[in-house]
Order: structure tokens, then C-alpha cells, then sequence
């Protein structure tokens, strides 16, 4: 088992309980996709995954050994961290900013090596944005920056990919282009664990599905029985039906 | 349609190669075209600085005079010549170049770890605290050396107060540091009023003023020995680990997910950059501007990258402290101090800088 995950919890300083007794795993050409509304904790979860926070108890092992015992450069070599885009201060060209994914592999007083960047260039061109290379990463658009954060992970060669909400700010037809290409990478042989606001994604995508509701409590399964009309309605509060729809040969969640 | 896109992918990748390769040459020309043509000006202006100066010395005495002490040469010029370019102009013109590469250096650290283009280096009251430092030591009727080590302790003390602020409130955020860099900073500004209310006005007070101005005025070869290691060794750190930079200015979880101690390697970097401004300020006063108009220039002309960026901003940084140093000594039959001219010519370039930058974006 590449990841797993024991007797997680997790809480801000000074405040309640965000989660707690979260437990799952997850291996290899897996996806898990976390389910949760606002304020429910999705991106807390996956940041004590990234190592980002500290939990309150519980660990986290990762090929079997405890994270914490690990140093930062050998965790980022397993796990690769996409986060929500966002505009970084500097204009790095798209290049530049790709290769940075080697950084865990370059020593520290060393700079990218040829070698790094024909691996970042490879990236780029697999995810079908090289014209873009000598572009400002702060000066193309939110659907490219998002490519060029997945060829960016790409580039750090983990095991683990995490994803902070791919598809916000994503036009419709992006948004299905990166849960395409999430599970390409998966069928490539990646672990992906990724947050969404949409449980069609977690549908299409048809691996683990993760649901975190507001008291902190994670249940989890596959898709295909996680997700039904009284979890989903329970989740957002609202009525929902899920419904199979021959046409998309799939189920769809509908609002009613 | 899966396949159609590896066929497409297959086709570009073959001129991507070709394509890349050739960027790769250009932009690799580009870099090292820059970095010949400014060392070229540099020289160039440092020659200038040698040669320009209220007491002629000919132009070509000037070289002479220079070389006669490295090659043995005869001398047909008289003592005060020599003395002027070898005891007056020299020091003044390499501590320039020192001092603007030094400034130029630690304000692009600090632009990078701050993740603000905005950022000077006097951000977490270095340069304030040294001001006070100094301004102390003249009080007590202090000379040159005290007044040079109490500048260096303001400076790392008021430093040290602002670190630990966030320790004490539990919450190490780059926006509470910045904060309390900015309360040190106006904490250390109202002691220096008190410090030149009590200062004796006609002797005290103008020294005081001429150090908050910076100069270069006063720079020996003695003075600027002892500061050579505290610039020298963060300089070689900061260049070594430069690349670190890149990654820290994409912010604080970013660069942990990438592999970086965000602990120890933003330590490392404000270390060096606090100990290489309390040096400049321990040598020439405080000298605003240089720090946050030459990285700002260096990035729009080589881009942002700091493997590449860095070493053109030190260069820049020379060349501009030397220039300005020279009208600090020409324009005006009385010297001009450097802050006033930093002000006058940076303010104005950086406008035209920022509007450069805006019609590129257009």
C-alpha cells in the first residue's frame, strides 16, 4: 500500500475538531476523490496528507514508514502537491516554472540540469502545452495554468499526486478536461487524490469517493456505492436524486 | 480521439526539440551577452570614477598611476596626483561597487522571500536600527570604529526583535513579520528623534544627518576591511543558494510540497541579507532606492529567474552606486550626500521603469 492513513484528526489552534478518526488507503492507478461541503475540512485533509499540517493524532504512512520520520525531500519525491491556481509575484517563464518541480532532486547548491529541464519539457509537451514555454506563467490563461501545474507535477516524478480543487475556476469544458486527464494519470500508474465541489467528477472519474460532512466524520467506498440520493442529499443539505441516464451510460446527480 | 492527440503530440514533439534547442542557444546568448556587455560598462565606469574628480589629475595619468602599482613603471606625475587616485578616489569607487551590489543582492533576497516586488531591504528595520546604532555612538562622542560596530549591532538587534515578535504571538506568518518589521522600523525612527533632539546641533546633529544621508566620503581601505567578511560570506551563501529563491517566492506551501525547509532556508536567507545591509549601513549610512529599483530592473530586462537575475542586479547595482557616487562629487561645489541623489535619479527611473512594464503588459 503506497499510502495509508490511520486515526486522523486535525484541529487549528484554539478551535473544534475539523476531523477526526479518518482512515483509508490508497494504492497505485487509484483515485480518491473527497466530497464535502464548504468549511468541511477537504482541503485540511489533503494538506495533513501533503505534510503541509501537522495532524492533532493519528499518522500517516507512506510505502509503510511514518511521514513524520521522513525528511521534506524524499516525502516530495513521493508526493507531488498540485495547489488551487493562483498568480505567484514573479512572472517565471512557464519553463521556469515547470522545472521547479525538480527542486527535490537538485542539491542545494545546485541549479537545474539539462536533464531537469528536458523532464519538465517532456511534461509540457505530454500535456500538450510546449508553444507555451516562453510564455509568462502570470500572463496565460487560468485553464493553461492549470496544465502547466499538472506538467509541474509531472516533472517532480511522485508516486502520490495531490489535488486542491483542479477544477475550480474552470470553464465547463476545462473542467472535463482535467477530470479526463486525472484519470489518464491514474491509468499511468499514479495514486490521486484529489478535492471537488462536484460529485459528477467523482462519478466519472468511478474510484473511491471520500465524504466528509460538517460534524468531521469521513465515510468512504467506491463511487458507484458511495454515492446515492440520501448521501449526496444529506451532504449539501438539499434534495438531490441521482439518476441513470442511458445516453451518458452513467449515473447523474440532478437538483430537484 | 485519444490517438489523434498522440499523433499530434508525436509531430510537435519532434520540432519541439529543434525548437527548444534553438531557444535554449538564444536565450543562453542573451544571458551571457548582458552579463559581458554590463561588466564591460562597469569597468568602464569605474574608470571614469577613478579619473573624475574636483582635483585634476589627465586622464591618462590616471591608468598610469594605477598600473605603476601592480607593474613597476616610471613615474613622471607628482605625489599629490597619486595620492588622490590611489588614497581617495580608489577605496570610494570599489566601496561603491560593493556597496551597490551588496544592496542591490540582499533587496532581491528579500523581494523573493516576501513574495513582493515591493520589498526593500530595510524591511525588518535593519537599516533604522543601525541609523539608531550609530546615531548612539555619536551621542556618546564616539569615533569612527565604535560608531561603525554599534551601527552593525543596531542594525542585527532591531533584526532580532522583529524575528521574535512572531515567536512571541505564536503565529509565524510572513504578514505578522512584515508587520512587526514595520512597527520595529517606526519604533526605531522615533528613538532616532529623540536622539536628534538631544544631540548637540552644531556638531552632533550634522554628523548625524550626514550618516542617515550615506556617503562614501569617509571611506578608507582601513574602514572597509573589517566589513569585507560580513558582506563577502552571505554574498557567496545567497549566490550558492540562489535557486532556493526561485522556489520560496511561489509561497510558503508550495515550496514545503517541493521539498524545501521553509524553516531553515528562509532563516539562512534573512540572516545573510540582514548581515550584508547592517555591513553597507556600517560603511556608507543608509542608502535608499538601490535595493528596490535595481532587481526591479534586472528582472524586467533578464526576467525573473534568479539563477540568471541575480548576478546582473549585483552588476547593475555597481554600476549605478558608481555613477551616482560620481555626481555625488561633481554636480556640486560642496559634496552631495547619496541618499539625496539615490532619491532624485531612483524615483524618477523607477516611474519609467513601472511604465515600461505597463505597456508591455498592453
Amino acid at each position: 500500500m503506497i499510502l495509508e492513513v490511520k486515526d486522523l484528526s486535525f484541529k487549528y489552534h484554539n478551535n473544534r475538531l475539523i476531523f477526526h478518526d479518518v482512515n483509508f488507503n490508497i494504492d497505485s492507478g487509484e483515485i480518491l476523490s473527497i466530497l464535502g461541503p464548504n468549511g468541511s475540512g477537504k482541503s485540511t485533509l489533503l494538506n495533513c496528507i501533503a505534510n503541509l499540517y501537522k495532524p492533532l493524532s493519528g499518522e500517516i504512512l507512506l510505502n509503510g514508514g511514518p511521514i513524520l520520520k521522513m525528511n521534506l525531500r524524499h516525502i516530495a519525491q513521493i508526493i507531488g502537491y498540485v495547489p488551487q491556481t493562483h498568480i505567484p509575484a514573479y512572472a517565471f517563464t512557464v519553463r521556469e516554472f515547470t522545472v521547479m518541480g525538480r527542486t527535490p532532486y537538485i542539491g542545494a547548491f545546485k541549479m537545474p540540469s539539462r536533464t531537469d529541464y528536458k523532464i519538465a519539457d517532456r511534461a509540457l509537451e505530454q500535456l500538450g502545452v510546449s508553444h507555451l514555454k516562453n510564455k509568462a506563467y502570470t500572463e496565460i490563461s487560468g485553464g493553461e495554468r492549470q496544465l502547466v501545474l499538472i506538467a509541474r507535477v509531472i516533472t517532480q516524478q511522485p508516486k502520490i499526486i495531490l489535488l486542491d480543487e483542479p477544477t475550480a475556476h474552470l470553464d465547463y469544458g476545462n473542467q472535463h478536461r482535467t477530470v479526463q486527464l486525472i484519470r489518464q494519470l491514474a491509468d499511468e500508474g499514479y495514486a490521486l487524490i484529489m478535492t471537488t465541489h462536484n460529485p459528477e467528477h467523482a462519478i466519472i472519474l468511478n474510484g473511491k469517493v471520500a465524504i466528509l460532512n460538517r460534524k468531521g466524520m469521513l465515510g468512504i467506498g467506491q463511487s458507484v456505492e458511495t454515492i446515492n440520493s440520501n448521501t449526496l442529499s444529506d451532504l449539501y443539505g438539499l434534495s438531490i436524486k441521482t439518476i441513470y441516464i442511458e445516453e451518458a451510460k452513467r449515473m447523474v446527480s440532478i437538483v430537484c | 480521439m485519444k490517438k489523434t492527440n498522440n499523433n499530434k503530440n508525436n509531430l510537435s514533439s519532434i520540432d519541439g526539440e529543434v525548437i527548444s534547442q534553438k531557444n535554449e542557444f538564444f536565450e543562453f546568448i542573451r544571458f551571457q551577452g548582458l552579463l559581458w556587455l554590463s561588466l564591460l560598462i562597469l569597468i568602464i565606469v569605474l574608470g571614469l570614477s577613478l579619473a573624475i574628480g574636483r582635483y585634476r589629475v589627465p586622464f591618462e595619468n590616471t591608468f598610469r598611476i594605477v598600473f605603476s602599482n601592480i607593474f613597476t613603471m616610471e613615474t613622471n606625475w607628482d605625489s599629490i596626483q597619486e595620492a588622490v587616485v590611489m588614497n581617495l578616489r580608489l577605496p570610494r569607487t570599489i566601496a561603491a561597487i560593493i556597496i551597490g551590489s551588496a544592496l542591490a543582492l540582499s533587496g532581491a533576497t528579500y523581494q523573493s522571500i516576501f513574495k513582493n516586488p515591493m520589498v526593500s531591504p530595510d524591511l525588518l528595520g535593519v537599516s533604522s536600527g543601525a541609523s539608531v546604532g550609530a546615531a548612539t555612538a555619536i551621542l556618546l562622542g564616539q569615533g569612527g570604529t565604535m560608531i561603525q560596530l554599534s551601527a552593525f549591532a543596531g542594525g542585527l538587534i532591531a533584526v532580532a526583535i522583529t524575528v521574535m515578535i512572531p515567536r512571541l504571538i505564536r503565529n509565524q506568518s510572513t504578514i505578522i513579520l512584515v508587520l512587526s518589521g514595520i512597527v520595529i522600523g517606526s519604533l526605531m525612527s522615533s528613538i532616532m528623534s529623540i536622539l536628534k533632539f538631544v544631540a548637540d546641533t552644531d556638531t552632533q546633529l550634522a554628523e548625524i544627518t550626514y550618516w542617515m544621508m550615506g556617503s562614501f566620503a569617509k571611506v578608507s581601505f582601513k574602514t572597509m576591511l573589517p566589513v569585507l567578511t560580513t558582506i563577502f560570506l552571505p554574498m557567496i551563501i545567497i549566490l550558492l543558494f540562489r535557486y532556493r529563491l526561485n522556489v520560496l517566492s511561489l509561497g510558503d506551501n508550495e515550496a514545503k510540497s517541493l521539498g524545501i525547509n521553509l524553516k531553515t532556508t528562509r532563516g539562512i536567507f534573512i540572516l545573510s541579507s540582514t548581515l550584508i545591509t547592517a555591513s553597507s549601513v556600517c560603511l556608507s549610512g543608509t542608502i535608499g532606492w538601490v535595493g528596490l529599483v535595481i532587481p526591479h530592473t534586472a528582472r524586467m530586462i533578464i526576467g525573473s529567474d534568479n539563477k540568471k537575475m541575480l548576478p546582473i542586479a549585483m552588476i547593475f547595482g555597481g554600476i549605478f552606486m558608481l555613477i551616482i557616487d560620481i555626481l555625488c562629487r561633481t554636480l556640486t561645489s560642496a559634496e552631495l550626500m547619496l541618499g539625496i541623489l539615490t532619491g532624485v535619479i531612483g524615483a524618477p527611473f523607477f516611474i519609467f521603469i513601472l511604465f515600461k512594464q505597463r505597456r508591455q503588459v498592453n
